[in-house]
């Protein structure tokens, strides 16, 4: 998002523009990529959990992870009405304190994107849209690149798009290569994030691979999951997605942003997440050009234990507006 | 926004160590007053006195000796294994009870950060009594046949690297297997097996069963040379190890020690690279490198070895050095002054011998003793940062091309204790365990232990297995 | 008939040399000793081993070890099986020659020895089963353990059992895939002498075991002080040469059997041999996707 990268491959090094030139050399370079031990990340990822976020380091946290939230909706029962509260929750999360920083953006489906857009305006905060057939990302290319043109139009600053499992998982890495190319041009100014689905790609392996393409494609922000399927995003996996961009800055200089999303729910949670970014790719990420939380409940309980914070005494859940 | 984000200082509470000024040895399920001169034990994150302990003369061994095998005679081998189950089932327990007291004070009298005390010597030590105590009643499916016998008294010297859970290593098979103990902690390090001590009481375990005699080397020595002694277990340095056995040469005593090493940490070029980073990390800065089967030695395929160098400085940059207490901190206080100094002189070896040295631009505490973790490449087979056991945080890269060179490399020592192979070829990782000469070998991990899985070394780290079946045969007749 | 015939025909007399490498050869020293037998009657003279062939002897067995241990389990259970038939073979040279040596009757002490290289024989595929565990560790990891070969394993072999006592020290040692370098007992040497020539017809590799013969109180400290031996075997160690052995033994942590009052041959000997000159190795490994 910093540096978009509008024409990738060009501005690849050379052996990473080598890997994008045909179907083969893009599986040859992605099984060429260091295997993932499942053990190993999953323990290095409980250890860091056991970091201890306190006092001032706790608030600095909270406030950031607040920054870092796509506030999301996406349901079929969504409403213009429900849209339009979100944002304005998205705005100014609590009145009662106003330096709490507005959220990153508010995450919809495409018919609702203009109704965000009208209510956010002027606030910085941004409209993010799914697209490409999200959840599941079946239908003709076509109609996805349809799909990600209308929430363009409708104003979306950001889309968030999804990989073709079935394509992926059956060893067509060409075809969901050029798919996210076409979507990403398609983005034009947009910013791109590309939902690899992690929870139904199987193994850790298959996870590495996917960041990778994404990256290679143009995908802005590799985020995990469409938080319709269990599971969504765990730590472990964001792990290694972490590992990716940062993989990738140390191979091209660029930077690429990481969202995880589905079943972050507490500012614990948000808390360990943050401490990955932080010790695993690094203090420049911490910001929500580079990491963002896909979530809808946990700005709630963020709001919620920044009061405990700065009033010293425990808060509830009444005491947060609920969307 | 790039702006760093400091963790603020999570410091667990010292009022939980339930710290006293002077502490006892334990002899005949009492707390006396050793005839030995008192010993002062440091703080090592500071430098300063943490307690005075009083220690064992040469007399106070006599007696501890006479009461644990009044125990054994007339209580403990007599016993029924059932009910000597019972007692380690209690200690077991007691040991997680009292496991946070357990975990700060090993952590202000050792050094060793709170997060390793808490999550893993502690709980291990826990484990270990739990698993031992299921033995004390089955010691006829061990396979020593069908009535094996325990020794007799036992005299454990264990070292300050892990002072609780070497203890239990010691302890819980002697016990289960019906033997009677002494067992002297080392010298930098006593206050948590006299805490233990107490833990033993709050058990009812019989009087003399368990003795603990705090002192200094000649504690050690009174107690290895004493005839009354069935059989030594010892933890340590492989130069006082070759002491303690030519000390019982000829007196008939069964001796098992678990010795120095210089393990090799083998990296091929198709390993998982994060994780074998992760496992080079914690194989070597774990517990600051005060580890026998640290793996010291990094032998890195030359195809990454560039690679694999960048990452783990990386990763050693975010390593959290300082406040042992700190609930964040990674890599806490080296023990003592004279291990600080050996660290630094072998180091400094390390530099003056050609080695290319890197230390992780971390701020140290101003005062107690630390050592920035430190990264040799370009190291020779010849130096003596790649022979000797540093014992500290330094670690020391050698490259090599084929699967058979780094086998080669990795046995040229006269140590054995644990190796480690980073690979994903499940032939390669077969291939490499039967040829690497080391009791431990981790592939894809490093530094797991577990009750079940024996554990000890090869050639010059020593004879004899702590844990699983193989590890009670050092503690019967057989 | 003519008298050749009828004198009585000289006996072609051994030559006891020295079994290092798969070869014969004398004592580098060119030293050697007479051996008398019970009755006092010179026997043979047998080669009086120096140092430096302790320093060969060692060397071939070293050699040796890679191979050895390295063969599998079924393979040196055939070997062993195979030195059974062979000393079979031979048995009645045996008993002659352990008669002459010891002055009494010892067809039981051959039989003996023989059904002990068979039980050994049985052994070496069923060691790592018996002596090893699959260890249920507490986390996401398969982690075993097996028996492995110590290295080079020094037998001092037992006086007072020329024959038994010594294939119930070398037999263990062997099916482990050790290899050895012993040094044959001074009250009767020569019968290990022979028995190395039913090794060396008997498909054991040259170097898996080394026979020297000579003054044990000399050779043994080269022994127990030698860097590339891992273990030792006391049992033909006196009572005053073994603590001193055992003393130098420490100066590169060598595992000493230890020797528990005086050994009966006959008895079921047990797995502590086997034990003894094993390291019982772990490994772990994770298990994930």
């Amino acid at each position: 998002m910093v540096t978009p990268p509008s024409t990738p491959a060009e501005a690849l090094p050379a052996e990473l523009a080598d890997a994008t030139r045909d179907d083969r050399s893009l599986r040859r370079f992605l099984h060429g990529l260091p295997g993932v031990d499942r053990v190993g990340l999953e323990q290095r990822a409980a250890g860091l959990a056991t970091r201890s976020i306190k006092k001032d380091a706790k608030r600095w946290a909270i406030d950031t992870a607040i920054s870092m939230v796509d506030l999301t909706t996406l349901e079929g029962a969504d409403t213009e009405g429900k849209v339009r509260s979100l944002c304005a929750k998205a705005r100014r999360p609590e009145p009662g304190y106003p330096d709490v920083p507005p959220v990153a953006a508010v995450c919809v489906y495409p018919d609702l994107a203009a109704t965000a857009v009208a209510a956010l305006r002027g606030s910085g905060v941004r409209v993010a849209s799914v697209a490409t057939a999200f959840p599941s990302g079946r239908a003709a290319l076509p109609v996805k690149l349809a799909d990600v043109e209308h929430a363009v139009a409708a104003g979306a600053d950001e889309v968030d798009m999804v990989i073709d499992r079935g394509a992926f998982l059956a060893g067509r890495y060409g075809q969901v290569f050029e798919e996210i190319r076409a979507v990403k041009r398609a983005c034009g100014d947009a910013h791109l994030k590309v939902i690899l689905e992690t929870g139904e790609l199987a193994s850790l392996d298959a996870v590495r691979r996917a960041s990778w393409l994404a990256l290679l494609a143009g995908g802005d922000v590799i985020k995990t999951s469409t938080g319709k399927i269990s599971p969504a995003a765990t730590l472990p996996v964001t792990h290694l997605m972490l590992q990716a961009v940062r993989d990738w800055r140390d191979a091209t200089g660029q930077l690429r942003g990481v969202k995880p999303a589905g079943g972050i729910r507490t500012t614990k949670d948000a808390i360990r997440y943050l401490v990955a970014v932080h010790e695993v790719a690094g203090p420049e990420w911490l910001t929500p050009e580079l990491f963002r939380f896909g979530a809808s409940s946990l700005l709630g309980d963020l709001l919620m234990q920044r009061r405990t914070q700065l009033e010293g005494r425990y808060s509830a859940a009444h005491h947060v507006a609920v969307d | 926004m790039t702006e760093p984000w400091d963790y603020a200082p999570a410091p667990e509470s010292r009022d939980v160590a339930g710290l006293r000024d002077s502490y006892r040895m334990f002899v005949d399920g009492e707390f006396v007053e050793g005839s030995g001169e008192p010993l002062t034990t440091l703080e090592p994150a500071t430098g300063q006195p943490l307690a005075e302990v009083s220690t064992a003369s040469g007399a106070d061994v006599d007696r501890a000796v006479r009461v644990a095998r009044r125990a054994f005679d007339e209580v403990w081998s007599r016993m029924p294994g059932a009910e000597r189950a019972k007692y380690l089932f209690r200690i077991a327990r007691l040991i997680q009870e009292r496991a946070r007291e357990l975990a700060v004070l090993e952590t202000l009298d050792n050094g060793k950060p709170i997060k390793e005390s808490r999550d893993s010597d502690v709980p291990t030590a826990a484990a270990h009594f739990f698993h031992h105590a299921g033995w004390a009643d089955k010691l006829g499916y061990a396979g020593f046949g069908p009535d094996p016998r325990p020794v007799g008294v036992a005299g454990q010297v264990i070292p300050w690297n892990f002072p609780l859970l070497m203890l239990a290593w010691k302890i819980a098979p002697a016990l289960a297997c019906g033997n009677t103990v002494v067992l002297k902690p080392a010298e930098t390090t006593p206050l948590t097996a006299l805490v233990f001590g107490d833990l033993c009481r709050q058990a009812g375990l019989p009087p003399g069963v368990v003795n603990v005699l705090p002192g200094a080397g000649d504690v050690g020595a009174a107690l290895v040379d004493h005839p009354g002694v069935d059989k030594v277990a010892f933890t340590g340095s492989t130069e006082v190890g070759k002491r303690i056995q030519a000390a019982v040469a000829g007196t008939g005593k069964r001796l098992t020690l678990e010795l120095g090493g210089k393990a090799a940490n083998v990296v091929f070029d198709d390993a998982p690279l994060d994780q074998a980073v992760e496992g080079i990390v914690n194989g070597i800065f774990f517990n600051q490198g005060h580890v026998c089967c640290a793996g010291s030695r990094l032998l890195v395929q030359e195809s990454v070895a560039e690679e694999v160098l960048a990452k783990l400085r990386d990763r050693i940059r975010t390593l959290r050095v300082g406040d042992p207490l700190d609930k964040n901190t990674d890599v806490g206080a080296i023990n003592s002054a004279e291990q600080l100094a050996r660290i630094t002189e072998l180091a400094d070896s390390g530099e003056a011998e050609g080695a290319q040295r890197w230390t992780s631009p971390c701020r140290l505490p101003e005062r107690g003793w630390f050592f920035a973790p430190t990264v040799f490449s370009e190291v020779q087979q010849s130096m003596r940062i790649a022979r000797e056991e540093i014992f500290g945080p330094v670690l020391s890269t050698l490259t090599f091309r084929t699967p058979e060179e780094a086998i080669g490399k990795a046995n040229n020592t006269p140590y054995g204790l644990s190796a480690g192979i980073w690979t994903e070829k499940g032939s390669r990782i077969l291939w490499a365990a039967q040829r690497l000469r080391a009791g431990v070998v981790w592939a894809n991990t490093f530094n797991r232990f577990d009750p079940t899985a024996p554990f000890g070394g090869y050639q010059e780290s020593g004879f004899g297995r702590e844990g699983g079946r193989a590890g009670l045969e050092a503690y019967l007749d057989v | 008939m003519s008298d050749e015939h009828t004198r009585e025909r000289l006996a072609v007399a051994k030559t006891y040399k020295l079994a290092i490498g798969g070869a014969f050869p004398r004592s580098e020293s060119g030293r050697v000793f007479p051996v008398r037998g019970a009755d006092g009657a010179f026997l043979a003279n047998a080669a009086q081993a120096s140092r430096k062939d302790v320093r060969d002897a060692v060397a071939a067995a070293r050699g040796a070890f890679g191979g050895w241990s390295g063969a599998t389990a079924y393979n040196r259970g055939q070997v062993l099986f195979r030195i059974a038939e062979v000393l079979e073979g031979r048995r009645d040279q045996f008993a002659a020659e352990l008669t002459a040596a010891t002055g009494t009757a010892a067809t039981a002490a051959v039989d003996a020895a023989i059904d002990r290289l068979v039980w050994y024989a049985g052994w070496t595929d069923k060691i790592t089963a018996v002596l090893g565990s699959a260890n249920p560790v507490a986390g996401p990891y398969f982690s075993f353990s097996v028996p492995e070969p110590t290295g080079v394993v020094g037998v001092l072999a037992p006086t007072g059992s020329p024959l038994l006592g010594l294939v119930s020290a070398v037999a263990p040692v062997i099916a482990t895939g050790c290899t050895c370098v012993v040094l044959a007992a001074e009250d009767a040497p020569l019968p290990a002498i022979t028995f190395a020539e039913v090794l060396a017809t008997s498909d054991v590799p040259g170097g898996v075991v080394n026979v020297l013969t000579g003054r044990v109180a000399e050779l043994a400290p080269w022994l127990a002080a030698h860097a590339d031996v891992n273990a030792l075997d006391l049992t033909g160690a006196s009572e005053e040469l073994r603590p001193e052995l055992e003393r130098t033994a420490a100066g590169t942590v060598k595992r000493v059997l230890p020797v528990r009052g005086t050994p009966d041959w006959y008895r079921d000997p047990g797995l502590h041999r086997l034990r003894a000159v094993t390291e019982i190795k772990t490994v772990w490994h994770p298990i994930g996707t």
